[in-house]
């Protein structure tokens, strides 16, 4: 079955760790918590491809891990609480891993971050929704607002409105 | 009675421990990041609270995808640090307060929030950094200064809780810790965030535009922020910005009105903006604490802050 179709899937460069990739991911994230125990990291390293049969990963999966593609793990139900194990059992850093997905070295990573990280502008939608959230722009409208000590008087009132 | 007297907010990037661990707390990088908490530990030990909740989470340490509680209150008498792939944190064993903690799940699951209750459980960087940020560095064989009531909440696995069910869950706490027999001075800690993400080809998105605005309507005006939607956090403050909803919880707990006596502001530490603030309940618990000494603070808080943002 498809992929079923989710509103933050319109944010760019972000695989949102959900419950369907949660549980496509299951085999990704169970293998690289494995990786917590020196014993595994030495199996693993001896015999990559060996060791991930203890797991249940499909051959996309295993071709990811493999291959080091982090964005396709993610992509495939990977968590990165769970993806950074495996970076660190490479001897990687984080920031390491956060350059390798995002495309950039290292260096520029890190002097990106200094310089006070990416931008939020340009980088909110796929499909063009650049608008600040109205919470940024100028405060939640007002009759959204939940005040929960009034409760059963917003109700009354929702319920006149209908 | 017991009685929440204040809540502190603090981000606890794992950097910020490895940073401490490996004493690199004077290096420029992370000093501007330590500096920005001396404040925040002087107003704790002044403050001495009896016990701390502390609302954080887990970051597949103690729970992997085999287990995803949405709120997990922790029960047990003690908490160890958990291996996080280097070896525990040299940091003490989290000391737990079983009595306060029963008593919160049996009045906040009466209060239908159904948590999860852990009567073993370790616990990772999520907790132990703020702890190091607000109580200092504490050596692996001493003591943290008070007992903890840990609060795990789910925000790796999507969706968390909203921020709603997470400000309602505070008032919650309130009144459960209210209800408590024992005259207990009681700090909330909510952890997290502040805007970061650190997945995909987007990481390292940050946004001090969206942080300030949490941050003061956090003091002044949190309705503004129960209702805003995941999509906008994760939109606006990253994937993994999200994380923010648990200070939702802290503030609930808190009275309405507040007084905000220390905020500290950074960007980065790691691949994330570290936010801190420290927000004071009106009505104080009785004793201890002479009325005249917080305000002092608050002077005194209300100068580094205008230096902080400066």
């Amino acid at each position: 079955m498809a992929r079923e179709q989710q509103d933050y899937d319109d944010i760019p460069g972000t695989f949102v760790f959900d419950a369907e990739r949660s549980r496509e991911g299951y085999g990704i994230n169970m293998f690289c918590m494995s990786l917590m125990k020196d014993e595994n990291r030495r199996a693993f390293k001896a015999n990559e491809a060996e060791y991930l049969k203890r797991f249940k990963l499909t051959p996309e999966q295993t071709e990811a891990v493999l291959k080091r593609d982090y964005n396709r793990m993610l992509e495939l139900g990977g968590n990165i609480y769970f993806t950074a194990k495996l970076g660190a059992t490479d001897g990687h850093s984080f920031q390491h891993l956060a350059a390798v997905m995002t495309g950039s070295t290292q260096q520029d990573y890190a002097d990106m971050m200094l310089k006070g990280g990416r931008s939020v502008e340009g980088n909110r939608s796929r499909t063009g929704k650049n608008k600040p959230a109205k919470f940024v722009s100028g405060g939640v409208a007002k009759k959204l607002v939940a005040k929960p000590k009034a409760k059963p008087k917003a109700k009354s009132k929702s319920a006149k409105r209908k | 009675m017991a009685r929440i007297i204040a809540g502190v907010g603090s981000s606890h990037v794992p950097a910020i421990g490895a940073a401490l661990d490996n004493g690199k707390t004077e290096e420029p990088y992370w000093k501007r990041v330590f500096s920005g908490f001396e404040k925040s530990q002087e107003w704790m030990r002044e403050t001495k609270p009896d016990v701390a909740i502390i609302v954080y989470n887990d970051h597949a340490s103690a729970f992997s995808v085999d287990l995803i509680p949405t709120f997990a209150l922790g029960c047990a008498a003690e908490f160890p640090p958990a291996d996080e792939g280097w070896g525990p944190r040299p940091v003490p064993v989290v000391k737990g307060h079983p009595a306060l903690a029963s008593h919160i799940a049996q009045s906040v699951i009466l209060d239908e929030f159904d948590l999860t209750i852990c009567n073993k459980m370790e616990v990772d960087h999520g907790m132990t950094v703020p702890m190091n940020l607000l109580f200092g560095k504490v050596d692996k064989n001493g003591h943290w200064p008070c007992p903890v009531v840990p609060l795990a909440v789910n925000v790796v696995m999507y969706p968390p809780p909203t921020g709603h069910r997470c400000y309602m869950l505070g008032r919650a706490i309130k009144k459960a810790v209210e209800s408590y027999p024992d005259d207990l001075r009681v700090v909330i800690f909510g952890t997290g965030g502040l805007s970061h993400q650190i997945s995909g080809p987007r990481a390292g998105l940050i946004n001090s535009k969206w942080d300030k605005n949490f941050l003061d309507n956090l003091s002044k005006d949190p309705q503004k922020l129960v209702k805003i939607p995941h999509i906008d956090y994760m939109r606006e403050a990253g994937a993994e910005g999200i994380e923010m909803v648990m200070w939702l919880i802290m503030r609930g707990a808190l009275d309405d009105k507040v007084d905000e006596v220390y905020r500290f502001y950074t960007v980065p530490a790691s691949n994330t903006a570290v936010g801190h603030i420290i927000l004071e309940n009106r009505a104080k618990a009785s004793g201890k604490r002479k009325p005249s000494a917080g305000k002092l603070k608050r002077a005194a808080a209300r100068i580094k802050v205008e230096r902080v943002r400066s």
